[in-house]
């Protein structure tokens, strides 16, 4: 995008004969239903030939009243609920959750947890990236690309499958750790896609990072200065592509991030090509993240190296097959699904890096077996609406590119 | 020197004096109480404040107590100074009969859409709002449903039996 395309004429380009009562605009609905806004998302558009002078988003097409439905719900009902707010990503919104129930029972984990989580959190945050840069991809005319890192999501779900037996809304873990100990099978395919993904992710980036198509599409697309990002409250990649280093898994740690070496990316001009590297960093990130849990998980000897869940009978969901033929599981069983079990009092906020951005849980707790009340913060319900400020006065196409770019999911802006 | 709890307590003293009240620490996290006309001035002064600098408005929504006359809406603040990495959380509370509230939205573009939620759900009128109506929910729904005294499920059903599935009585 040149300079002196950006520069919006003064004149508009359609021309009206005088005491017209036609206006010189045209009203453009984009979406909510519509193949490249992925996802249900309406934009009533304002446009002047292609160039855009405004933009009115609508949301909450997909609502399904989360918040309320988690007042009746004891803690552990609800993990299914997070699934469905960024299904990119879910694993981190249900290990978030968990965090938060963890933080209100005091509950600690064992170290052998937190670097499963972590794994399962950087395997998802790559998921939720590798789709969103592909995506952008996509609405910049390169199909291929986004065939080609699919498969490797797939090996990714595979993994999942293997350790909580769902793909997409996974319901994995338990509040206290993992249902299941990962298997053989999940290790050997978590070395599978160690191997070979980042050859698969190097061919990725050779096939946009310099791709002059591509760097034309993007380069000075809905760009927006840190200033007005930090105010709009962005968070994530999309904060970071701006120049702002906010990493909530730096800045407050969680589940033992602190024992990783990780670099932050940032971007500077906070334009769809600095989004899109910055997701692109963040995946070697994550792999190299990745790669130190699970030497750490390596290292763990005798009774340690089997341990998947912390010692919390009155909050962790025994094995099935435990409460068919032990006692006290059954007893423990019980207490918990009839809510029996002590919930203390309080407030808790407990936030976790997300997909995209800062997903923070604001969770009251009147000792009852329901929360009193359940906040999501949602990231890109906050930041979405920066968008009809980052598409004003650009072109009709771009439009398209920077949503793509936000990593908008309906799923988490409508809860 | 790192910004502590105690220290931002200290300084709220200093500058509001009694307004401020019911300072407590859940989980860590410094939380307090003002009165509802003073929501703006507490931001604006956490704002600029050279040593507390919070900047970033991280979440704001509101919680209902019905069994609390005079004040059964509470409209939460969470914010986050990102140069000294600390949070804090505070709270108004307004009577339910004039739920109103002046908006942030002067300070925090981010708070559009978290109030029009807040309105949304819980009918918090932000006074001085540039586009207050309803975001996630239809335009012709006449209640606010995050509110206690709309239950869940249709109360109007008569084929099912909530005591069988642990959500009668008391839950």
């Amino acid at each position: 995008m040149t300079e002196e395309i950006l520069q919006h004429t003064r004149e508009h380009n359609i021309k009206l004969p005088d005491g017209s009562i036609e206006k010189q605009t045209t009203t453009l609905n984009l979406g909510p239903t519509h193949p490249a806004t992925h996802g249900v998302f309406q934009n009533i558009l304002e446009v002047d030939g292609e160039r855009i002078v405004s933009a009115e988003p609508t949301v909450g097409y997909i609502h399904r009243a989360f918040e309320k439905i988690a007042e009746r719900r004891p803690l552990y009902q609800i993990t299914p609920l997070t699934d469905r707010l960024n299904y990119c990503s879910a694993p981190i919104n249900n290990m978030g959750w968990h965090m938060t129930c963890e933080k209100l029972l005091g509950v600690q984990t064992p170290k052998r947890v937190d670097y499963l989580r972590v794994i399962i959190m950087e395997l998802s945050r790559i998921t939720d990236h590798v789709i969103c840069n592909s995506v952008i991809g996509v609405d910049t005319g390169a199909l291929s690309v986004f065939l080609y890192v699919m498969q490797y999501r797939e090996l990714v779900y595979e993994i999942y499958e293997e350790i909580c037996g769902s793909r997409l809304t996974t319901n994995i873990g338990r509040i206290g750790g993992f249902e299941r100990n990962f298997n053989a099978t999940a290790w050997q395919k978590l070395e599978k896609f160690l191997k070979e993904f980042p050859d698969a992710l190097r061919e990725f980036e050779n096939l946009l990072q310099r791709n002059r198509i591509f760097v034309d599409r993007t380069v000075g697309a809905g760009p927006i200065s840190a200033e007005r990002a930090l105010n709009y409250g962005f968070t994530g990649p999309n904060l970071r592509a701006t120049g702002v280093d906010y990493d909530v898994r730096v800045h407050t740690p969680y589940c033992s991030y602190q024992d990783f070496e990780f670099n932050v990316p940032v971007g500077t001009t906070g334009d769809v090509y600095d989004r899109w590297l910055v997701r692109n960093q963040e995946m070697w990130e994550s792999l190299s993240i990745i790669r130190q849990a699970y030497q750490k998980i390596q290292e763990f000897k005798g009774e340690e190296a089997e341990v998947y869940h912390a010692n919390v009978p009155e909050y962790y969901l025994p094995p099935k097959q435990d409460v068919y033929t032990k006692m006290e599981a059954l007893i423990w069983h019980f207490k918990i699904i009839m809510g029996e079990t002590e919930i203390p009092t309080g407030e808790v906020w407990h936030s976790v890096e997300g997909g995209n951005g800062e997903l923070g849980f604001y969770l009251i707790s009147d000792g009852g077996r329901s929360p009193y009340r359940l906040h999501f913060r949602r990231p890109c319900f906050i930041y979405y609406q920066a968008y009809p400020e980052m598409v004003k006065n650009a072109m009709l196409a771009d439009a398209v590119v920077v949503m793509s770019s936000l990593n908008l999911i309906a799923g988490e802006m409508d809860a | 020197m790192a910004l502590t709890n105690d220290y931002i307590r200290q300084r709220l003293a200093e500058k509001f004096g009694e307004q401020v009240t019911g300072f407590t620490e859940p989980y860590g996290m410094l939380t307090f109480e003002v009165p509802k006309e003073m929501n703006l001035k507490t931001l604006q002064f956490l704002f600029d404040d050279e040593e507390l600098q919070f900047r970033f408005l991280t979440d704001l929504q509101a919680v209902h107590y019905p069994d609390d006359k005079g004040r059964e809406l509470a409209v939460v603040y969470h914010l986050h100074s990102f140069t000294n990495n600390v949070r804090l959380r505070f709270k108004i509370f307004t009577s339910i009969e004039t739920p109103d509230v002046f908006t942030a939205t002067q300070l925090y573009a981010c708070a559009n859409w978290m109030e029009r939620e807040t309105y949304d759900f819980f009918g918090v009128n932000f006074i001085g709002h540039p586009n207050l109506k309803r975001i996630l929910n239809v335009d012709e729904m006449d209640y606010f449903p995050m509110r206690k005294e709309y239950p869940m499920e249709d109360q109007t059903r008569v084929d099912k039996d909530d005591e069988m599935f642990g959500r009668g009585g008391t839950f």
